[in-house]
């Protein structure tokens, strides 16, 4: 095994005292930078890049390594914690995780997210180590007419997160398709729903759109009702993870890997996609259906597990082939550009040596975020002691200053608060705000794709299931909404045909 | 002069020992030293007169640089070096990110800005494109034009396996049918839509009827152009050669007037008998309402910059042209690809 020896020479790069130490700061600062809404990984590699020119490539590297995956780890426990995702690919986690800590189990729910992470990371790392070329040729066939494809399914998969009321559920979607088609739109270069202001141009951020719906919205909430002061146990029982908990995160941390890895690796797949077919995949599976929605670990471990699996496959296009496919991806790229590597085909038989280092040092990272998160599971949870109303306090300061942060214009911040309303209005309505979220993200894409498949065939629909990738993925759209409701008629014929049978 | 020395100094010497602080280990130990060594041996020769003179605009106060864009882009990357070249002439700038619209929604913050020559910002082509595209309330009449810095080509692609051997098969194809053939770039309205309708035009077709697919990046149009759906993909040199170099995808032809030393084997437009050239430029304003002394200060100091050793290590990493164009040159510049980009994108019906 080639791969296997440069690889050992990469940690023999890696693993020294001053590069640990670089790792550290790195994992510490990316943590940190998830925790805030609004500010990225992108944003931190991008200033923290002229100040590292003076440090060996190695080191940066390490550092860069350590905020990427620090980002994805400090996510999740602010949506666990608070229900405040500090970035999309992290809502998933608030919907189960936040359950989970109200009812003294925040413990379980950040082990749960940490191990899920480390194991989808560790995973992720080693495709990306072995197989990255194989699942990047196969990226490669995907243009406009099989992300069509991809977006139906994702559509048609997230309509169980729609809730019990349809007519509510879908009322959420309209919220965030609209809210999404604000800004220049990308195929004609006209203004839509930006009335004139500047700021609006450039569409609404999605990121502004989950923290107002999901952090402000309960704050202001909680203002109204005047419920601030109470306060929830933080730890209940022993043991962090419990076996049960354990035997039930397993599998969704390796169902969200395996989704996870490969939608990160298509040029325009990203990591919030997955997290949400991780959540239907799981909620569908589940041998705790009635849990969802109160707290179900495996809501929470397959997510967690997809995210980091993306985020290390997002690594694919751009080692493999030189794409950037997000813009963190981009930053890294010109951080590689920086030090003379130019990713792409030749990278691994340029420059060798420093790859090698810089996937060695994103198993370290991945290790060393595992090691100082665990311990600090129960530290982290104790948090929920603060009596809610300072907390809340907290989430309006972060929330608002993460958008300032991430935008630099009051315009953000005007719209962060009209959203939040909007969030109370919905949370008094008793409308799911997850649905919104989703559209937002998948609208867009949807839209711009159909649009682009449909210029390149002069207006065809034909080419919508050209290709053999097509008619797989409108296959698993028909599947998944005609064989549920068959299985259902099946299922009850055959019990009124045997009445005396065992029924459920 | 001693009092800029003062400040000078004390600006470097607390990052020296922060970095002592920080890095336990002998070699950045070794290398705030040699830092401290290469900044007084750097202070102690010849001082450039541009700097001199900024510093004195400056007295005391920061130089900032809008980057009207989000972080990783061009005009980030360009502020950012910029940062790094003034450094050595003026010491420290701040660079800071309004991203958004092709750069007119940092635009339309910076016209807040007029009169204080401490406050630059990066633009280029782009930015003449995005005005005319979004209809803009706010034009490059609120910025005073500086210099021109650097500047990149743009090549057209085709997958490696596609039928399109040349350029001339592309501009026949064209003239045939245009709408049969889709070219991927980057944003509507941007320099790919620009160099699209130009050959459109060139071809002796209608603009209106360019298959223009409009991507996010030129990262996600290449990708459209590798699987196989688009015909041809549009994007900067700096970006595509190294995919290029690799055999990923194939060259057909440069915007630029000669052959580009990248590309030596490339073919220009002109040479393919499409007569079209367009350049991705790149520039630094400053805000309108700056007197006439502040704007030949900010020239020279800008000029200084990228005679500098810094600037040139610069070009030579990032792969860029050196274009640096100042004075009224630059001023009938800016006119003319006003003129020549309106025109364009009006016919396609963009403006």
């Amino acid at each position: 095994m080639e791969q296997l020896q440069s690889l050992l020479q990469g940690f023999g790069d890696a693993l020294t005292p001053a590069n640990l130490v670089w790792a550290f700061i790195g994992v510490t600062i990316g943590t940190a930078v998830g925790v805030l809404p609004g500010i990225g990984p992108a944003l931190t590699v991008a200033m923290l890049l002229p100040t590292t020119f003076r440090l060996e490539p190695a080191s940066a590297l390490i550092m860069f390594a350590g905020i990427y995956y620090g980002g994805m780890y400090g996510g999740s426990t602010t949506s666990i914690l608070l229900n405040t995702p500090g970035e999309t690919a992290s809502m998933m986690s608030a919907l189960e995780g936040n359950k989970m800590a109200r009812s003294g189990r925040a413990a379980a729910a950040l082990a749960t997210a940490a191990i899920g992470s480390f194991v989808a990371g560790t995973i992720g790392t080693l495709g990306l180590t072995f197989v990255a070329p194989f699942v990047a040729d196969f990226a490669l066939n995907f243009g406009p007419p099989e992300y069509v494809a991809l977006m139906a399914v994702a559509f048609v998969t997230v309509a169980a997160l729609l809730g019990p009321n349809l007519v509510k559920g879908f009322a959420s979607l309209a919220i965030g398709l609209t809210v999404g088609l604000v800004g220049i739109d990308a195929q004609t270069g006209q203004p839509r729903l930006s009335f004139g202001v500047p700021a609006m141009l450039d569409g609404i951020e999605v990121v502004i759109l989950v923290v107002a719906l999901f952090a402000l919205g309960e704050t202001f909430g909680h203002l109204l009702a005047g419920t601030g002061r109470a306060t929830v146990e933080p730890v209940r029982g022993r043991a962090v993870l419990s076996r049960a908990d354990l035997r039930r995160s397993w599998p969704a941390w390796l169902r969200g890997t395996a989704l996870g890895f490969p939608i990160g690796s298509l040029p325009a797949g990203g990591a919030d996609v997955p997290t949400f077919l991780s959540y239907s995949v799981e909620r569908r599976l589940s041998k705790h259906k009635d849990e969802f929605g109160k707290g179900a670990i495996e809501g929470l471990a397959g997510p967690e597990a997809a995210n980091n699996a993306a985020a290390a496959g997002v690594l694919v296009p751009l080692l493999t082939i030189g794409l950037p496919t997000s813009a963190t991806a981009a930053v890294i790229l010109t951080a590689f550009q920086s030090y003379g590597l130019q990713p792409g085909p030749q990278l691994f038989s340029e420059s060798g040596p420093l790859v090698w280092t810089l996937l060695a040092s994103l198993y370290i990272g991945n290790l060393m975020l595992l090691v100082l998160n665990l311990p600090l599971v129960k530290m982290w949870a104790r948090m929920l002691t603060i009596p809610a109303y300072s907390i809340y306090a907290g989430v309006l300061v972060f929330a608002t200053l993460g958008t300032f942060a991430a935008g630099g214009t009051t315009t953000d911040l005007l719209l962060l608060y009209l959203l939040g309303l909007l969030g109370l209005l919905m949370r008094l309505a008793d409308v799911p705000v997850a649905p919104a979220v989703i559209a937002m993200i998948l609208g867009p894409l949807a839209e711009q794709q159909l649009r682009r498949a449909l210029s390149i065939s002069e207006g065809d629909p034909s080419i919508l299931l050209s290709g053999p990738i097509n008619i797989v993925l409108w296959s698993v759209v028909v599947l998944a909404l005609f064989l549920p409701p068959t299985l259902a008629v099946l299922r009850r014929r055959r019990r009124s045909a045997a009445p005396a049978g065992a029924g459920r | 002069m001693t009092l800029s020395f003062k400040g000078w100094s004390s600006m470097q010497h607390p990052s020296a020992v922060l970095r002592r602080r920080l890095g336990r280990a002998g070699p950045f130990v070794a290398a705030a030293l040699v830092t401290v060594v290469l900044v007084v041996t750097t202070l102690t020769s010849a001082e450039p007169p541009g700097a001199a003179s900024a510093r004195e605009l400056l007295n005391g106060r920061q130089l900032r640089i809008m980057a009207p864009a989000s972080p990783g882009g061009g005009w980030d990357q360009t502020a950012r070096e910029m940062q790094t070249a003034l450094r050595d002439l003026v010491g420290r700038t701040e660079v800071y990110n309004v991203g958004g619209a092709g750069g007119t929604v940092g635009l339309s913050q910076y016209t807040r800005l007029a009169g204080q020559p401490t406050e630059l910002m990066v633009m280029g082509l782009v930015m003449v494109g995005a005005i005319e595209s979004n209809d803009s309330p706010v034009t490059l009449t609120a910025t005073t034009p500086l210099a021109r810095l650097t500047t990149d080509y743009e090549v057209i692609v085709v997958a490696k396996d596609s039928p399109v051997a040349t350029m001339e098969d592309l501009a026949a194809q064209m003239r045939r049918d245009l709408g049969s053939v889709s070219i991927a770039g980057g944003s509507a309205g941007g320099v790919e839509t620009i160099l699209a309708g130009l050959v459109a035009r060139a071809v002796g077709g209608d603009p209106a009827k360019t298959n223009y697919i409009a991507h996010s990046g030129g990262g996600e149009a290449l990708s459209t152009v590798l699987s196989g759906r688009a015909t041809a993909a549009v994007s900067g040199v700096s970006e595509l050669a190294p995919q290029i170099r690799a055999g990923n995808i194939r060259a057909l032809a440069v915007s630029s007037p000669q052959r580009l030393p990248a590309l030596p084997d490339v073919p220009t437009l002109r040479e393919s008998g499409v007569d079209v050239e367009l350049e991705n430029w790149r520039a630094v304003v400053a805000p309108a309402g700056i007197s006439e002394q502040e704007r030949r200060t900010l020239q020279d100091l800008v000029v200084q910059m990228t005679r500098s050793q810094a600037w040139a290590e610069t070009l030579q990493r990032r792969g860029w042209l050196d274009a640096t164009l100042a004075g009224p040159e630059f001023d009938a510049f800016v006119a003319a690809e006003q003129r020549r980009i309106a025109q364009v994108l009006n016919e396609m019906g963009i403006g």
